[in-house]
């Protein structure tokens, strides 16, 4: 039913190569890699070509005849200046370590219940993904206007007996709101996730652990945990990866706001690009968030090698 | 997973615990499935009924609202064009993904080339870069190409979206091939596109239907290319619910409707194939 | 073998052109059908709003019918979505509308740059059309230099709304020319939170169109301004700050609950569904509300725009189409526009909906009409006179650098208006005093326009 990632079948034997034939035999074994990796290439490499071009051009969507200054750092320093950029910078490491970190730990303990036997749990199951399965747009909405709307949203219809019935969420709670909704969509991925880490775990194991008097909270920590950790790892992994340009939830429920509370630099960049149509700015901003991510994705890739290292080795 | 195994915990539990931990399991599941219940709930409402302070829980079902998406109304247009969009770049772009995906899974497992962990790297990381910093270039390219409005710039830039993740996932679904199957058919001099059709994707096809089922969703549901990039010819479905955003008149269970609408292949695919969503998301380590 | 290898991969690559260039071709021929006999497919942007909602309908029936050869497919956007999306069009010749929903403060930039063709010789050419009924100062508004660039869809001044029933309810009465004070003393009396009425409905969403139209020409009223002829900032002016104060503790004390969220379309459900007493907005907003099938239709009274310091306050907007430089489809885009904004749809609206609820604020035959007079009795005299009467040269009372009451009359504006209305949300959310807000936005306006090289020196 359930496997794991150390007890896979046998390693396939890379034939060792005669000698006259590796240059040819290594680039055969490339072939297969052309398209895709071409293809990556043209759509994803070309376009931040001329975002770095732009970055250094005084590019103005509203004065296309101004001179573009080519190259200046004036963008760069504009930004380093730009009080609302750190703010935007503090918003993104709140809004993705919150919602990520919220949403592994609440994942967890729903698929500890989940793995238990309960009444109904094929059906629980397929209720929990549901919010990973919505498309964004369609959920933000739904929660603007159904849910946290501060007159006819259900939430404050819930929350009337408690004296809340009048809290304006979206306004007054905007950056909690915003970590609810993308807690929220990604609580249901973890789960699966989790579940799957769970299901992989030896039942001798635990019943060994349990006769030697091992209490719940322990053989969760000596052994469920470990367990789960590479599931967790890759859990954080992508949650991160798409949490960190979240941009439909604040497009639609806050705007960003209210003041710039929830400004990201998804958003900000966006803002720049398309409110003040600072095509220079918003391409430096850019690049140095590339930059930092690159520099984010060095330690961040050194995890995913940790995740796959046991079978990446089998790859040799 | 249909086998529902009572662990050691279930059995040591006293009754009453395992009840009330039954019962929390419930309602925790039951608060995240909410949302979505709403959605579809007040879309069988009347307006009259969706716009109370006071939400009725009980009221006429009507599906006029379900119909005055398809058929458009006040002023909105039908919902149809942009579903054919969302399933032609949806279902298109999933099949390049696979297309484009599999002979370089291939190529980064079975045979692999000699630094197919960077290779491997320089997939993932394009997944990192902001596709917000790339927007205006994006939109300039296409402009000069004539792809504006397009659904093939939408199949294009979904596919790039796509292809990392499927590469990843397909490669760790390939290391799960036995080795001895496919040095068979290499003996036997089947060539790449042989080995793939004839021996490989029978064995994996559960893993590239996982695969296909995660690209659709990301496809599916994506708004920030969509909305920068396609108005008419080429606008997807998440283009005709941003008309919602300001709101006019009573609204609540029109928005309702065409949100469940939206969300609905979708709900649908992954209900249906759980099993292969945990597969693909937990990268081919769960059989 | 490299050779053999390079050749595939050349293959590959052979594939991915000759698809594009299929694509191409497939664009090509649909993008130059404009040449050919068969049906033209116009695109046009407009924004969210129940007289655009009105036009789409009418649209089928009324234009294609009559062009038969002409289809017309809608955008409907929210504002802040449909102004990125229009503008990053036009700026970069993606020719994807045709016809675009702009304002005012567009017409000058955009004319300039040439985004938008001048419409005067197109309006000339056909006589039904009647330039000279637009109403002048609208036509101002849409023109450069004595061009028009825009026609208007409908236009608006912004005047006091409010429910007569609850006046009754509770003995008062609206002044015939109130001021601010007094509005904010009737919002007291009005007030009823238990039963879920609020004394006034205001704008708080963030976005320059949003809530800064209504705050700033409660700015002008009080005596503030944006700027001094010198284009210093005077965001922090004891004026400024006084009527920002007014505005958002009015809001806060007797407003609707979460204002931060509302603005036009919001405030009018909050009107039809009598939570509020007052709204302070557009004059349009009255022919929807006032119309059949509102619920409050002949229970509304008007008033001017409440002043302080100044003898009128009323906003200037319009609702205009324009005609994108970069269209490969112009006739067809001109015929739209022409119907659209003529006589013969009003009349036609006035047909199908009735007379109250048709396009306000363009022609002066509207308000000749006795039966629009008749049916928009209440507003439209008051309409037209507020429309008369504003200022756009000099709205406060003292002179200002560029024209433009509800606005700064620059492309910069739409940027750091943005930021600046998000710190006034915040205020109105409480999530910031207004003192704070002020501050932070003083120095983002004067940041602008000294990086915009409009401000020199210190």
């Amino acid at each position: 039913m359930v496997n794991v990632v150390d007890s896979a079948p046998p390693v396939p034997k890379v034939r060792t190569a005669r000698p006259g034939r590796r240059r040819s035999e290594s680039w055969i074994r490339r072939v297969p890699l052309v398209p895709a990796l071409v293809f990556m290439f043209i759509v994803t490499q070309l376009p931040f070509v001329l975002t770095l071009w732009y970055s250094f051009q005084r590019y103005n969507l509203n004065f296309p005849t101004a001179p573009r200054d080519f190259p200046t750092f004036w963008n760069y320093a504009q930004i380093f200046g730009d009080h609302i950029f750190r703010t935007a910078v503090l918003n993104t490491v709140l809004l993705t370590a919150v919602p990520v970190i919220a949403s592994v730990v609440i994942g967890v303990g729903i698929a500890l219940l989940l793995n238990r036997y309960v009444f109904g749990r094929g059906f629980l199951r397929t209720l929990i993904i549901s919010p990973f399965l919505v498309m964004p747009t369609a959920a933000a909405l739904v929660w603007k206007f159904t849910i946290l709307d501060t007159t006819f949203g259900v939430l404050n219809f819930f929350l009337r007996p408690f004296g809340l019935g009048n809290t304006n969420w979206i306004g007054q709670h905007s950056q909690l709101t915003i970590i609810a909704f993308l807690t929220w969509m990604w609580t249901p991925f973890m789960v699966l996730l989790s579940l799957a880490g769970l299901q992989s775990q030896g039942e001798d194991q635990l019943e060994a652990a349990r006769v030697d008097g091992a209490g719940s909270w322990r053989i969760f920590r000596a052994l469920t945990l470990p367990q789960l950790r590479p599931y967790i790892e890759l859990g954080v992994l992508l949650g991160s990866i798409y949490i960190v340009q979240a941009f439909d939830g604040i497009y639609i429920i806050t705007a960003g706001g209210p003041s710039t509370d929830t400004t990201n630099l998804p958003y900000y960049i966006y803002q720049t690009a398309f409110q003040a149509y600072d095509i220079g700015r918003a391409s430096a901003m850019a690049v140095i968030v590339v930059i930092a991510t690159i520099l984010i994705a060095t330690v961040a890739l050194r995890l995913i090698s940790s995740i796959f290292s046991e079978e990446g080795m089998r790859g040799r | 997973m249909k086998q529902q195994t009572r662990t050691l915990a279930d059995r040591q539990a006293k009754p009453l615990t395992k009840l009330l931990l039954g019962v929390l399991t419930w309602i925790v599941v039951l608060i995240f499935f909410f949302p979505v219940l709403w959605m579809a709930l007040t879309g069988l409402k009347s307006e009259t009924d969706a716009n109370t302070s006071t939400p009725h829980f009980i009221f006429k079902p009507t599906f006029a609202q379900y119909a005055s998406v398809w058929k458009g109304a006040g002023g909105l247009n039908g919902l149809p064009p942009y579903l054919e969009h969302s399933v032609i770049v949806t279902v298109v772009s999933t099949l390049l993904v696979l297309l484009l995906a599999l002979p370089a899974a291939y190529a980064l497992s079975i045979r692999p080339v000699r630094k197919w962990r960077d290779v491997l790297f320089f997939f993932i990381s394009t997944k990192m870069l902001p596709v917000v910093g790339a927007i205006i270039p994006l939109y300039l390219i296409a402009r000069n190409l004539h792809l504006l409005d397009h659904v093939l710039l939408l199949i294009i830039l979904y596919t790039a979206i796509n292809l990392p993740i499927a590469v990843w996932m397909l490669r760790s679904f390939l290391l799960e091939v036995p080795a001895e199957v496919i040095e068979a058919a290499r003996v036997d001099g089947a060539g790449l596109v042989r080995q793939l059709r004839r021996v490989i994707i029978p064995i994996i096809s559960p893993g590239l239907a996982a695969t296909a089922l995660i690209c659709f969703i990301f496809a599916w549901n994506e708004f920030f290319l969509a909305v920068n990039l396609t108005t008419v010819n080429g606008a997807t479905v998440p283009i005709y619910l941003v008309g919602f955003v300001q709101p006019e008149g009573p609204f609540l269970a029109h928005l309702s409707a065409a949100a469940t609408i939206a969300c609905l292949p979708v709900l649908l695919a992954g209900w249906a194939a759980q099993d292969k969503l945990v597969r693909g998301l937990s990268m081919g380590a769960v059989k | 073998m490299p050779i053999r290898l390079s050749r595939r991969s050349g293959m590959a690559l052979l594939g991915v052109v000759s698809a594009s260039s299929l694509a191409l071709s497939a664009c090509g021929s649909s993008g130059s059908s404009s040449t050919s006999s068969g049906p033209v497919t116009i695109t046009v942007a407009v924004v969210a709003n129940p007289l655009m909602t009105t036009i789409e309908q009418l649209t089928p029936g009324g234009f294609e019918k009559s062009h038969p050869n002409i289809k017309v497919k809608f955008v409907t956007y929210d504002e802040n979505t449909e102004r990125a999306n229009v503008e990053k069009d036009v700026a970069a010749g993606g020719g994807q509308y045709d016809v675009l929903m702009i304002g005012p403060n567009d017409i000058g930039a955009w004319s300039k740059n040439k985004w938008i063709d001048p419409l005067t010789s197109y309006a000339n050419s056909d006589p039904s059309y009647a330039v000279s009924d637009i109403l002048k100062p609208i036509r101002d508004a849409l023109s450069s230099n004595g061009t028009l660039y825009a026609v208007p869809f409908y236009g608006e001044s912004s005047f006091m709304m409010y429910n007569k029933q609850m006046f009754q309810a509770a003995h008062v009465t609206m002044p015939a020319n109130p001021t601010w004070t007094q509005i904010a003393t009737l919002a007291a009396k009005l007030n009823n939170p238990s039963k879920g009425v609020a004394g006034i409905c205001l704008r708080g969403k963030t976005g320059w169109g949003e809530n800064l139209a209504a705050l700033d020409t409660v700015v002008n009223t009080f005596g503030g301004q944006w700027f001094d002829t010198h284009w210093n900032a005077h965001l922090t002016s004891p004026a400024f700050e006084q009527a920002t104060n007014f505005y958002v503790n009015l809001v806060r004390k007797y407003g609707e609950k979460g204002a931060g969220n509302d603005s036009f379309n919001e405030c009018l459900n909050i009107m039809q569904q009598k939570r509020a007493a007052m709204w302070y907005d557009a004059t349009v907003a009255a022919s929807t509300l006032d119309a059949k099938p509102s619920p409050i239709a002949g229970n509304m009274g008007f008033a001017p725009a409440p002043v302080m310091k100044t003898q009128s306050s009323g906003w200037l907007w319009s609702w205009a189409l324009a005609l994108e430089s970069a269209s490969k489809n112009k006739s067809a885009a001109w015929k739209f526009m022409d119907w659209a904004t003529s006589k013969q749809y009003i009349a036609y609206d006035a047909a199908k909906n009735g007379w109250a609820s048709v396009p306000p604020g363009t022609r002066t035959s509207t308000y000749q009409n006795p039966k629009y007079l008749a049916a928009a009795k209440d507003f439209a005299p008051l309409t037209l006179k507020v429309l008369n009467s504003v200022n756009v040269k000099q709205p406060g009372i003292a002179p200002q650098p560029v024209p433009g009451i509800q606005y700064v009359g620059i492309p910069q504006f739409e940027s750091f208006g943005q930021q600046v209305s998000a710190e006034i949300t915040a205020a109105i959310d409480g999530q910031e005093s207004v003192a704070t807000a002020l501050s932070k936005s003083q120095q983002i306006a004067q940041q602008a326009v000294t990086s915009a090289g409009l401000k020199t020196g210190g």
